[in-house]
Order: C-alpha cells, then structure tokens, then sequence
C-alpha cells in the first residue's frame, strides 16, 4: 500500500494566536492519500478539518495562524518546505480545492470564463482561444447546459447548484491529481447534494483523481469514500477502511457518533442515543484525551495523557486508551 | 379523529409576497407565491413535521400560522379561533398558547439579555398585558424551574448568550418557549444549525418535554432522518404546496408521490453497504421559481413520472388509504 501513496501528511500541526492563548486547531494529524482513492476527513465544527486541509496547501492565515510542525509529502517533496512560487504552480493545478459556499468563492464581478480561463492559461500555458475551449468542454463535463452561452455568465446568474457545478469545473480543469472538497454540498439541498456528490464521483474517477472530502455528514461518507479519517478537538482520532468503521467502530466518539445519526429506514420508537457534553474547547487544552468529559469509558489515564495510536488487526488506526498497544 | 382532538387547522392557505422591478417607477411586477394553498391539521399531542427543501414555503407557512406575516388568504383555526381575522387582543391571548422556536440560536438570542432575562421576557410581557399574573418571586422560580426543564443549570442566569455554545443557546431558545405553558411549539429547523452529537441531544430534549408537558409540535426540517425521527405525522412541501401527507412510518416505507420518492432516494444513509446497493432517483434541473400562477402540476418540470395529463391540471391532495394523502395523478 505504501507505494502508491501521493500525499502524506505527517504530524501535521497549526495553532493560532490568540487573545486567550493558543489554539491548536490541528494538533499532530497524519495520514497517507492513495492514488485515485476517496479519503473522508469528518468531525463536527471546530474540529480541524478544514484548517487540517488549507495547511496542506500552506493557505493558513498568518498571522494568527502558523504551521507549527509536520510534514505534507507530495511527489517526493514537503509542500511545507517549499518557496511560495513552487506552492503556486501546484496550488490549483495538482491539487486544487472546491468550498462550500460557491457563491463566496467564485468572483462576482468577473465572468465564469474569465476565471477559468486565467487558471487554465497559466498552469497549462494554452492560448486564450484554447483555454476557452477547454473551459466550455469541462462545464460541458460538468453538466452544465449550454455550455458555450453560460460560459459568459456572472456567477450570479446560477444557481446554488450550478454554481457548485462550475467550481467544480474550474478545480477539474487542470486535471489536478488530488481534488480537495471542503463540505461541498452542505450549503445544497438534498436533491442537489445527490447530483453533485455523483457528479464528482463520476469525474474523479474517469480522470483518476483521489479526493479529499471533508463533510460532516457520515450518510456522504458511507456512499462515495474508501477510506475515513475521525477528527476531534483537532486529533484524528480513528482512521480506516469505511467498511470496517461504520460495521465496527473502536474509538467511543466514532461510535457516539454513528449512534447518534438518525436514520431514515429505522423506525422512530428507540430514543437517539446523545453523546453527553459538547465539544471541548481547544484553547490552552491539557495533555489529555480530548474526549475524556464525554466519553462512558473513561479512565484515570484518559486525564492526563493523549492516548498513541493502535493498529487494530481489523485494519483501524486508533487513540483510546480502551485499546493498549499490542506487542 | 374528531374535531375535538384537532388544535390546529390551516385551510388553503396562501401567501404571495409582491415584487417591484426597481426601476424609477418601482412598479409591481407580481408576486412570490411562496405558499400557495396549504391546507393540514394538527391533533394535540402529535408532532407534525413539515419537510421539503429550502424555498419551499415551509417556514413561511409556519410564520404565516404565528401570524407573522399576515395571509394573503385562508384561514388559520387555533382552538377553533380564526387567527387571520383575529382581533389584536384575541391573537395576544392566542399567542401565549403558541410559541416559536427558531433555527439559528446565535441571531434568535438579544446579545445584550442574560439568560434569565430572556426566559423570563415572555412573563413579563404578558404580565404588562394583564393576561398573566406573575409576581417576582414566581418569575425567578419559574425561570429556575425551565432552566431545569432543558438541562441548564440555573447558575447560568445571569450569563449572556455569547458564553453558551450553539446547544446551550438553542436550550435558552426552548426555555423562553415553554415560558408561558404554551400548548403548540412552532419550530423552525430548530437543529440544522447544531453539530450531529449536539443535535441528538436537542432532538432528545424536544422528545422529553412532549412527553412530560403533552407538548404539540409542529416541526420544520430539511432533514429527512431527523423529521422521521420526531415526526408522528410528516407533510412534504414543495414550491408552496403540500405534495403528500402521511404517518412518519408510512411515508418512509411507501412514499407515493414521486418528489417523496425521490427526496427519500437522495438522504444518505450512514452505513456504507446499504447507501451503496441504493438506487437513486437523481431528479433533473433546479426547483422552478414560485413567480407564476401555475396550471400544471407543481412538480411537472422535474417529475421522472410526468404524464400529459399532469400538464392539464393541478392534481388534488387526496386520502390514499388510512391519513395517507397524495396529490398526484399516478394514484386517482
């Protein structure tokens, strides 16, 4: 497996000045991305997932934020090491990103043509001419109708679906080798979602592109990942083939959470199970298992030392105490 | 169901809000007709849940229902009292047993009130009213015993809504609800802003105090496994109009109209062998804009279904079999 990794990260960490102190928003994350493979990054708000996922494209803020240590390999290179002009000619063309909110991330006094073109024209030095070409042929792909009439729109004139749509165009179109989606559909309405969840399911692999999608919705990554990283208070917590961590979650936050997602064919007469607590807050936090307030299990250990990461023999990589290191 | 158990009643109702074009003139152009012909009841002690996707009309029915926003026709019977031709006073009265709780609990919260305060506001406008009668004593006891009620400790009454989390607030939110002892709630999407494991906890919470309070509710949601689970009985809306009506168990095991059938399609499932074998219905296009009196059926320039018989009329909400109701063509 290790072979045809294209994107390690490795003990990532970026903190955040601030007034009260220093916030870890993502404290010592790793994990491997595999050629043309689906990887889920999910947890709730606050949790890292996205600051996780603008430090591998060194795009944190600075200041307040800085990246405070790790190492993010991509292509035999630490992006974290390089000069910002190396960054620019892989940011958007090998690894591009697609938000949430199209409306906020599209410009919306430039034409859709405009703006993809001027990505198209400096990562693949096409002529304008080509360029446009290039660009009517993706939102074509894209499933955008007329293409050759919208491509002149402003982004106004879309919909919130079809916004989405071009964006994800735009981030396609350079043939990128890893598509980062940061909740992509939670701003969309369920019959939207559905379409563009398989929109990008279908593209990523015709063009053999792997995915990053961070969500927090745990029905997106039961349908279209491979493989699911948990965070929580800015650790990943449990990571793994989906299968086996849906069908068989160790670390209790996982399984709180499974638990606590209604589900639509089950009948509504058992009580929801609720993981007690909020999330904790992640500004000056002790040594600990972050989790250690909410958690049923918990120990004298879980109070003063973050658990180390156990493989499971059935292929889960986690940070409870409940599983010591097998020798 | 006699009438004695109905609490609610909406018949046909219908709000357009009118738009100008902007020029000089402003002239009006038309109207959104973002509820347009409504019509359900709700039983005491059940909760409705009313669904569809955003646009829909599902939060201005229920602000038409709290008579926020004044009908542009029908009626809204509240224990047998209509409240769109109401008088102030009667609606003042009408209001104590109606309450609303809304979606996002960071903007539905006066930042410059401590939480005691905002629980305790609703007394003591109705005490001003002369309708209530709530000495001070009984006020703080009052506000102690909701704090209770939703799982805060009464500590926090002189705290501001900027130290609690997004579930502490939406608590706060519930509490100043249940201040007067109303007997319908109104919720609209009060957990979509919530986080999953917060939002089990709320959804709990709202359970809990049906049950302890005979609560009514009626309930908005997009989310179709979160309206599933508080729902007795689901209506599913879309472009103004409610398109089917069932008992929560019903409409998920044989949802009839095809939007049902395909917004159900669409939810994911958190459990990868079953989300993977689904078959989807992917509806094509975007929901049409609510801009134009229609004479086809609402649903008819996305439906996978359509017949040429659904561009001749608008079909009727009708009983299928036991409280299943259905307005499509397919089932006549």
């Amino acid at each position: 497996m290790t072979d045809n990794v294209i994107l390690r990260v490795k003990d990532l960490k970026t903190y955040f000045k601030l007034d009260d102190g220093i916030l870890k928003a993502v404290d010592g994350v790793s994990f491997d991305l595999h050629a043309g493979e689906t990887l889920a990054i999910v947890g709730e708000s606050g949790s890292g997932k996205s600051v996780t996922n603008l430090s591998i494209m060194n795009l944190v803020q600075s200041p307040p934020g800085w990246i405070a240590g790790g190492e993010v390999w991509f292509n035999g290179k630490d992006i974290l090491k390089m000069p910002p002009e190396e960054i620019r000619t892989i940011r958007g063309n090998k690894i591009s990103m697609i938000f949430q909110d199209p409306m906020t991330s599209l410009n919306p006094f430039l034409r859709i043509s405009t703006q993809m073109i001027e990505t198209i024209v400096l990562h693949q030095g096409l002529s304008k001419k080509d360029a446009k070409d290039k660009a009517i042929e993706m939102l074509k792909m894209a499933g955008i109708p007329a293409a050759e009439k919208r491509v002149d729109n402003y982004p106004h004139q879309f919909s919130g679906g079809m916004r989405q749509r071009v964006m994800i165009a735009m981030a396609l179109s350079c043939n990128p080798e890893i598509l980062i989606a940061d909740e992509p559909t939670s701003a969309l309405d369920v019959t939207i979602q559905a379409q563009i969840l398989d929109l990008i399911g279908d593209l990523t692999a015709r063009l053999g592109t792997a995915v990053i999608m961070i969500t927090h919705s745990l029905g997106v990554v039961a349908g279209m990942c491979d493989t699911v990283c948990v965070m929580y208070a800015g650790r990943v917590v449990e990571q793994g083939p989906v299968g086996t961590l849906f069908s068989n979650p160790k670390h209790p936050y996982t399984k709180g959470l499974i638990k606590s997602v209604p589900w639509l064919d089950k009948t509504n007469d058992q009580r929801l199970y609720s993981i007690t607590g909020q999330p904790p807050n992640v500004i000056n936090l002790p040594e600990c298992c972050p989790f250690y307030p909410r958690c049923e299990f918990v120990k004298e250990v879980c109070r003063n030392t973050y658990p180390a990461t156990v493989h499971t023999a059935d292929g889960l990589d986690v940070s409870c105490w409940l599983y010591p290191e097998e020798h | 169901m006699s009438d004695q158990d109905t609490l609610l009643e909406v018949k046909d109702l219908k709000l357009h809000f009118p738009f100008r074009d902007g020029s000089f003139f402003n002239a009006q152009k038309g109207y959104i007709r973002a509820v347009d012909g409504v019509s359900f009841k709700v039983r005491k002690g059940e909760t409705l849940g009313l669904v569809g996707e955003s646009g829909c009309g599902k939060s201005t029915t229920v602000r038409a229902i709290a008579q926020l926003y004044k009908p542009t026709s029908g009626k809204v019977l509240f224990k047998g009292l209509d409240l769109v031709s109401a008088s102030s006073k009667e609606m003042m009265r009408a209001r104590k047993d109606m309450q609303m709780v809304f979606q996002d609990p960071y903007a539905s919260l006066d930042p410059r009130m401590t939480a005691g305060d905002i629980i305790a506001e609703p007394l003591e406008i109705f005490n001003g009213r002369k309708i209530t009668n709530y000495s001070k004593k009984e006020m703080v006891e009052r506000v102690e015993y909701l704090m209770g009620k939703v799982g805060l400790s009464h500590f926090f009454r002189n705290r501001y809504p900027h130290e609690f989390s997004g579930g502490q607030r939406q608590r706060i939110g519930i509490a100043r609800a249940l201040a007067l002892n109303p007997e319908l709630i109104l919720a609209d999407e009060p957990v979509s802003a919530l986080d999953v494991s917060i939002q089990a906890q709320i959804l709990n919470l709202f359970k809990d105090l049906q049950e302890e309070l005979g609560l009514t509710y009626l309930f908005i949601a997009h989310d179709l496994a979160v309206i599933q689970y508080i729902s007795t009985r689901v209506a599913v809306m879309y472009l103004g109009i409610i398109v089917e009506v069932a008992s929560s168990n019903d409409l998920y095991r044989k949802p009839l109209h095809p939007y049902t059938q395909a917004l159900l399609s669409a939810a994911p499932i958190p459990d990868p062998e079953i989300e993977r074998k689904r078959q989807r219905i992917i509806l094509t296009g975007d929901v049409p804009s609510p801009d134009k009196e229609r004479h086809e059926c609402y649903f008819y320039d996305r439906c996978p279904k359509r017949m040429d018989r659904c561009k001749k009329g608008i079909p009727p909400l009708i009983e299928q079999s036991d409280g299943h109701q259905v307005a499509c063509f397919l089932y006549e």
